[in-house]
């Protein structure tokens, strides 16, 4: 890529000077341009918030109602996109550009056969001859085939419920690449998938993209997935193109600011083992919590299901430890047995040496007193009509602890402990950030003196640079508070940096616990390694290693 | 698809036998026997006419044993006998049923088109002017209570402009006029929670998708929209059932229509307890059947009906 082309081919897509706006004077995509040529693979990257999704909807002309191109072209192979008609759009709209969307699990019409949802695409665009029943018949199982589907003959009748997340990609994928569009706008296509299918679903999209010569945009949270399969990253913030370079530019010298500190948290120099987990020597301290051969069978006769099979782990008091795995390993429905959320139907859960699987309800709301749960999405756990003070000063209220100053007081002293200002403690859960409202599910969860937290996905909602802030403090309060921390997740990179001990998972059964730096550097478990290597960041991982030896 | 259908089937078949049953039990609760209140409000009667009756229509016999005689009779289609006339009350509500059918289908087929008309054009336009006028319809219409709207229209077109007669007289706006009446007052239910529910349906990723293939508004409303949001509308659907059959009453009273509401307002005033009971036996049934029906239409509009009994994910339970 060294030398300087004369003639750069001619953009297919050149956005100019694009601002759309949610209400007058508030952009959420302020004068941006942007350049797509034919075939090439650009990663548009940024938070929530920053523009990216916004940017790729426009594109196809697919704001919600509220928003408004206030100024700029979107020029597509002579026609502004930004100047069509509705009817217009229609007939460009999944026959030249077409969307590959980010919620699997929704985007498939519930009510109708996967089979009429990929023929649809025919029947919207009728482009020369009309083809027979038959010949439509063979056209869909054909995608369905190229896009990698099993037994497409009968995959055509089922509806997208008896499909997995992956399979629903994989046809909603089908259904972008039927006519050959010239450009697809993938929106996040894989951040609701696990590793696992979340590799085997991009390459697929990468060879069909490489195939048909399709442009891509790719828009993206992930820095790490964009690295593995752009050409080009595009780096959003507040509206605004931060950065916009080759993949290989952009690894080795970012101008940016921002990008910098993207890059140093999407991969972070091994991070170091908190000192807490150094054994004293001497008789090794009890379990703060442990699990005795868990076993829990949902459902019953013919349909049983063993959703935890004889899963047995420690956690020693002031440590990590995390259980990672993909969605049905049984990881969640653990860590509610370690709660007593949900009854074991064999084993047994003990806190601080204490076998607390027989306690019944007086004895589980003390025991709640010591452990606690955060909870994936912040949006959710807290209830929006109340002010963060009455939210922290709950659990002190339905124990009965204190009278008001006191408990004004202690709001006070959490809200500090978990770096929230003073007057936040008036304001309500729709006020805050996403990263501040888990600051505050997390002081709800130490305000009766919790010492243990499990945290289930804390912050898989949360956006890169706000989840190393979070990770930031739950390591502070651990070495203030010696807190004992269980950490579920799906996501590799954050379990490497906040485990002492992590716990691999896989249909319910623990296949390979051990010390974070064993597990991430010598893999014992072939599911582990499976795990390790769809963990996006490849590139990445090459670059850090080249520059930090 | 089997056991759903045999499940449903005998769950109708049971809220019947229970209707049944209530309605004998809330009788025996009345202060005297049904011919000894029939006869009360004739001044002039003995007792040995009375205990005539009473051995006549059965209500002499020990309870259990009117229970099971009338169950069985039930069976075979016996409903009993009409203190007032004499006649089956079978008969007597046979005899004018046809009139009120004809009255309760076509008003249920206008509300169902008016609901769909209201709504279609509601989410289709792009006037947000005429949006809001049209989603602000069905409240309206539910406002209006049947007989007020009767009155008025009678007012209007049979006594200021005299195109239509006060009597029926089988005449075409002597069925329109009533059926729209009571088609618009049952509309209203039906067309609110459709529009809710098509409401909910366009905040879903799906929709963008289908847009983002191409399809136009109307295509998205007419093939995908519109079958995602039947399942709510289906089952208000069939508790309007109520509202119709009520409406219908009412109605036929206003409209001085002979049918079901005259016979009702007949057997409450003669305090004709076995007519009443037969009336209130058939509302019951009508009422169960046609939630029965729409109970079997579901899975046709969801196929995850079918499938959602069974396996408790733990996300399901709900952390």
């Amino acid at each position: 890529m060294g030398t300087i082309t004369t003639e750069p081919a001619a953009p297919l897509l050149a956005v100019r000077g694009l601002r759309v706006e949610y209400e007058p004077g508030r952009a959420a995509v302020d004068g941006v341009d942007l350049d797509l040529k034919p075939g090439e693979i650009v990663a548009l990257v940024g938070e929530s918030g920053s523009g990216k999704t916004t940017l790729a909807r426009s594109i196809l002309g697919l704001l919600p109602a509220t928003a408004r191109i206030a100024a700029g072209s979107i020029d597509f192979d002579g026609t502004d996109l930004a100047g069509l008609t509705e009817k217009q759009l229609t007939r460009i709209r999944g026959r030249r550009i077409g969307l590959v969307p980010q919620d699997p699990g929704a985007s498939l019409d519930p009510v109708r056969t996967i089979g009429s949802q990929v023929a649809e695409v025919f029947r919207l665009h009728r482009d020369g001859r009309r083809r027979t029943r038959r010949e439509l018949r063979a056209e869909v199982i054909r995608l369905l085939t190229m896009v990698g589907i099993d037994r497409p003959e009968e995959r055509l009748r089922q509806y997208p419920h008896e499909l997995s997340g992956g399979l629903k990609q994989r046809v909603l994928i089908a259904i972008g690449f039927s006519l050959r569009p010239q450009v697809l706008i993938a929106d996040e296509p894989t951040s609701a998938l696990d590793v696992t299918v979340q590799r085997t679903v991009l390459e697929v999209f990468d060879r069909l993209a490489k195939e048909f010569g399709t442009a891509v945009v790719f828009v993206t949270h992930d820095l790490a997935v964009a690295t593995d399969h752009a050409d080009r990253i595009v780096v959003m913030r507040g509206g605004r193109i931060r950065e916009d370079r080759a993949v290989a530019e952009i690894l080795s010298r970012p101008e940016d600011e921002y990008t910098v500190r993207l890059l140093a948290e999407a991969a972070p120099a091994r991070a170091a083992a908190p000192a807490a987990s150094a054994e004293e020597g001497g008789p090794a301290p009890a379990f703060a919590l442990e699990a005795r051969g868990l076993v829990k069978v949902f459902g019953r006769g013919g349909i049983e299901h063993r959703a935890v099979d004889a899963v047995s782990f420690g956690v020693r008091p002031g440590t990590t430890f995390s259980l990672v795995g993909e969605s049905g390993s049984g990881k969640s429905t653990t860590a509610r047995m370690l709660m007593r959320l949900l009854d074991p139907t064999e084993g047994s859960v003990l806190v601080d040496g204490r076998d607390v699987t027989g306690l019944d309800g007086r004895g589980k709301r003390d025991l709640w007193r010591t452990l606690q749960l955060v909870y994936q999405n912040p949006d959710s756990a807290l209830d929006p009509r109340l002010r963060i003070r009455d939210i922290i000063a709950e659990p002190l209220l339905n124990f009965g602890l204190g009278d008001r100053a006191a408990r004004r007081e202690r709001v006070a002293e959490l809200l500090e402990q978990v770096n929230l200002p003073d007057h936040a403690a008036a304001a309500r859960p729709m006020e805050l950030s996403g990263g501040q409202r888990q600051r505050v599910a997390i002081a709800r969860a130490l305000a009766l003196g919790a010492k243990a937290l499990v945290l289930d996905e804390a912050l898989s909602a949360l956006d890169v640079l706000t989840q190393a802030q979070i990770l930031a403090l739950l390591q502070e309060l651990q070495r203030e508070l010696k807190l004992t921390y269980l950490f579920i997740s799906h996501d590799l990179h954050v379990v490497e940096r906040i485990s002492d001990q992590v716990g691999v998972m896989r249909g319910g059964r623990l296949v390979e616990t051990g010390p974070t730096a064993g597990i991430f550097g010598d893999p014992q478990h072939e599911y582990t390694r499976l795990l390790l290597d769809s963990n996006p960041g490849h590139r990445l991982r090459g670059l850090a290693g080249a520059t930090n030896h | 698809m089997g056991r759903y259908v045999a499940l449903r089937i005998g769950q109708a078949l049971l809220v019947v036998w229970l209707a049944y049953t209530v309605i004998f039990l809330a009788v025996q609760l009345l202060p005297g026997d049904p011919v000894t209140i029939f006869l009360s409000t004739d001044a002039a009667v003995d007792q040995a006419t009375i205990d005539n009756m009473k051995r006549q229509y059965g209500y002499d016999q020990p309870l259990p044993v009117q229970y099971f005689a009338q169950l069985g009779g039930l069976l075979h289609g016996d409903v009993g006998y009409s203190l007032a006339s004499g006649e089956p009350v079978a008969a007597r509500i046979g005899g004018v049923i046809g009139s009120t059918l004809a009255l309760a289908l076509s008003a249920f087929a206008t509300a169902v088109g008016l609901a769909l008309a209201v709504v279609a054009a509601a989410t289709l336009t792009r006037s947000a002017a005429l949006r809001k006028l049209l989603t602000n319809l069905p409240p309206l219409f539910a406002a209006v209570p049947v007989f007020w709207l009767g009155l008025v229209l009678l007012e209007l077109l049979s006594i200021r402009w005299g195109v239509m007669s006060l009597f029926p007289d089988g005449s075409f706006l002597s069925l329109a006029v009533p059926v729209f009446v009571l088609g618009v007052h049952v509309s209203a239910p039906i067309a609110q929670v459709l529009l809710k529910s098509i409401d909910t349906v366009y905040n879903q990723p799906f929709i963008d998708v289908l847009r983002a293939k191409g399809a136009s508004a109307a295509w998205i409303f007419f093939h995908h929209a519109l079958k995602n949001a039947a399942g709510p509308a289906a089952t208000i659907t069939g508790i309007t059932v109520g509202t119709l059959l009520a409406g219908s009453v009412i109605t036929e009273t206003v409209f001085a229509r002979s049918g079901l509401g005259a016979v009702v307002l007949q057997a409450v005033t003669t305090q004709d307890v076995p007519l009443v009971q037969g009336l209130v036996l058939l509302t019951a049934t009508v009422f169960v059947a046609v939630n029965l029906l729409v109970d079997l239409l579901y899975p046709l509009l969801d196929p995850r009906i079918l499938k959602s009994n069974g396996q408790g994910s733990p996300r399901a339970l709900g952390v």
